[in-house]
């Protein structure tokens, strides 16, 4: 039942593949100029930038977060945030300023391009600014890093749990949080069958 | 009896007006709509203030349905997560199973042998079909039109055989490895992928015989809960939805994986971004969808489906017979081991039936991951309920919801 294919099918995807990887190349090229424009826009303020496996992360300092990513926004045409979450630094062997990080994925809609922008947030201080005026996407995603991590969001209109009950004490995604234990049990009555059976 | 009755209405009275919150109305109404609800799909759960039948304000509330997926993902290894990842999008668990392996491999720097990513688009465009014929019956459901759901739903089961061919599961295929595939496509997939793909023609035309031009739910759709271009983008809004508000973006075209820019096949758009240019534009898009099924069966190539070297497992045959394979096997299989991943992180993003779905992984150099972030189009989707549909009717609130086909399994994780 299977055609196979044809000569003129396999020439014509050999050459898109190719046409493809150029594209890729001069994507990359363009996210690279990008990247270091930002960099020049930080001078001081820049940690580093990040190429890892053709994708590149902006690491600035905490207090000119807000400020670069309305940056992003309104003079690079990042116009969509694609994700927002935080990292746990605390089992992670390497040279990390602070235990966590903020992680911004913006993404420019009309020119396909894409940046990651990284800051830390200390321990003793889990404060970011938010970027819910910048994108309105970034409401919910906030909320849950907060939810998981424990990290607050300066400006941010609604910073409640969005995923775990409101009551539950503790931020699951952090690094010395147990896989299983640990408090949830605590924050709900155990109701046997027995006793459900008796109320009713 | 009747005493009691009314005296019950009394108490239920007074606690109302005791209940009632500041910057309430006295006409208004608090209803509590979910999480378990017909109309909503999955453990949604909407808090409307209704000021008669108008919804004056919406309050979504998510988290019902949350199984602790990312925190789950960083004991389980690289391969093991991968079924975690079916329940996320239980509709077309093939994507997500697709989207996980390919951020892996991105991590990796490998990419899987022409056949395996020929058998990948295959099984993605697949389940595209599946879940958006799905997400048309449910949208004709949720308004009264139950017909086209249960034609849908028919054609689903038949989708779903194929799965099972494949890969054993119907509803969890668990299909994909890092660096390929769990097994070779059977023979028979091509044939029962044609049958049904010659259905699927039919099914759209009775479908879109059903609706597209039923005034009743023309009247229902047409200028309802309209979201703007720019709207869509600043909620993150991505896949059909985005398109049929404007936004004319798909990672298939614009950032291709898989081999997708082999395949012939549209992008279209639509302006209104109205609950029916959401229908029309999944409609359209289960189309292409089957083109491109047509071009994968017609040029699949023949060849290995896992990459080579040593991430993937050996052949069974030399696990039996040569030394070094066993070790392998050994390494990949045995507690405590499993595919080593360089330390580093990586967004890899696949076009999955509802839209982006990213996986933002960070690894440590081990064998299991130090985090798993998945970015669920839902949650972009769902969290702009507010903006989208305050003020209307309660049945165009759930004529809005019921257009962005929530997946409550990847909303909550």
């Amino acid at each position: 039942m299977t055609r196979l294919p044809t000569a003129d099918h396999e020439a014509q995807a050999r050459q898109r593949r190719e046409a493809s990887k150029q594209a890729a190349e001069r994507r990359l090229e363009r996210e690279r100029g990008l990247a270091r424009q930002a960099a020049e826009w930080l001078g001081d303020d820049l940690l580093e930038v990040i190429e890892f496996r053709g994708q590149l992360t902006v690491v600035c300092k905490p207090p000119r977060l807000h400020e670069l990513l309305a940056w992003f926004k309104d003079e690079l045409a990042f116009d969509m945030l694609v994700d927002a979450t935080a990292v746990d630094y605390l089992k992670l062997e390497g040279d990390y300023p602070e235990r966590f990080a903020v992680v911004y994925h913006l993404a420019n809609t009309v020119r396909e391009a894409r940046l990651r922008v990284r800051a830390y947030v200390s321990e003793e201080d889990p404060t970011a600014p938010t970027a819910g005026d910048i994108w309105a996407a970034a409401g919910w995603a906030e909320r849950e890093i907060y939810d998981m991590y424990g990290l607050e969001f300066e400006g941010h209109p609604n910073l409640i749990r969005i995923l775990l009950p409101h009551e539950y004490s503790g931020h699951p995604l952090r690094k010395d949080y147990p896989l299983r234990g640990r408090g949830e049990r605590d924050n709900f009555p155990v109701i046997r069958r027995g006793d459900a059976e008796a109320k009713a | 009896m009747s005493s009691t009755a009314s005296h019950l209405g009394q108490q239920a009275f007074s606690e109302r007006s005791i209940s009632l919150e500041p910057g309430l109305d006295e006409k208004d109404m608090v209803l509590n709509f979910g999480p378990q609800h017909p109309a909503c799909h999955g453990t949604l759960r909407l808090v409307l203030t209704m000021d008669g039948e108008r919804a004056r304000k919406i309050e979504p509330e998510i988290g019902f349905l949350h199984t602790g997926f990312e925190k789950l993902g960083e004991s389980r290894t690289w391969n093991q997560f991968i079924v975690v990842t079916d329940r996320m999008n239980y509709l077309s668990a093939m994507s997500n199973n697709i989207g996980f392996a390919c951020a892996v491999e991105e991590l990796l720097g490998i990419e899987v042998p022409p056949r395996a990513q020929a058998i990948r688009v295959l099984m993605a465009e697949m389940s595209r079909i599946s879940d958006h014929i799905l997400g048309i019956g449910l949208q004709g459901m949720d308004l009264g039109a139950f017909t086209a759901m249960l034609w849908a739903f028919i054609e689903r089961e038949k989708a779903y055989d194929v799965f099972e061919l494949t890969s054993g599961g119907r509803l969890t295929t668990s299909y994909t490895r890092v660096g390929g595939l769990a097994f070779d496509l059977p023979e028979e997939v091509p044939h029962r992928c044609r049958k049904f793909l010659d259905r699927l023609d039919d099914l759209l035309e009775e479908i879109e015989a059903m609706l597209s031009n039923n005034r009743i739910f023309i009247e229902r759709t047409q200028g309802v809960g309209v979201f703007t271009k720019e709207q869509a983008i600043a909620y993150g809004w991505t896949g059909p939805v985005a398109r049929a508000s404007g936004v004319d973006r798909d990672l298939r075209r614009d950032r291709p994986y898989l081999g997708y820019e082999t395949y012939d096949f549209e992008v279209s758009t639509l302006t209104e971004g109205d609950v029916y240019a959401r229908y029309k534009q999944r409609l359209a898009e289960t189309r292409e969808a089957g083109k491109i099924c047509r071009q994968v069966l017609d040029r699949m190539p023949s060849g290995p489906i896992n990459a080579i070297g040593k991430v993937t497992l050996p052949d069974r045959d030399e696990v039996y017979s040569q030394m070094e394979s066993l070790i392998q096997h050994f390494m990949l299989e045995m507690p405590g081991h499993g595919v080593k991943i360089p330390q580093g992180e990586v967004y890899h993003a696949t076009e999955s039936p509802n839209g982006e779905l990213g996986w933002y992984l960070v690894s440590d150099g081990s064998a299991v991951p130090y985090k798993v972030r998945c970015r669920p189009p839902s949650v972009y989707h769902f969290q702009s309920m507010p903006e989208m549909s305050s003020g209307l009717l309660l049945g165009d609130v759930v004529a809005c919801m019921s257009s962005m086909n929530v997946i409550a399994g990847e909303l909550d994780r």
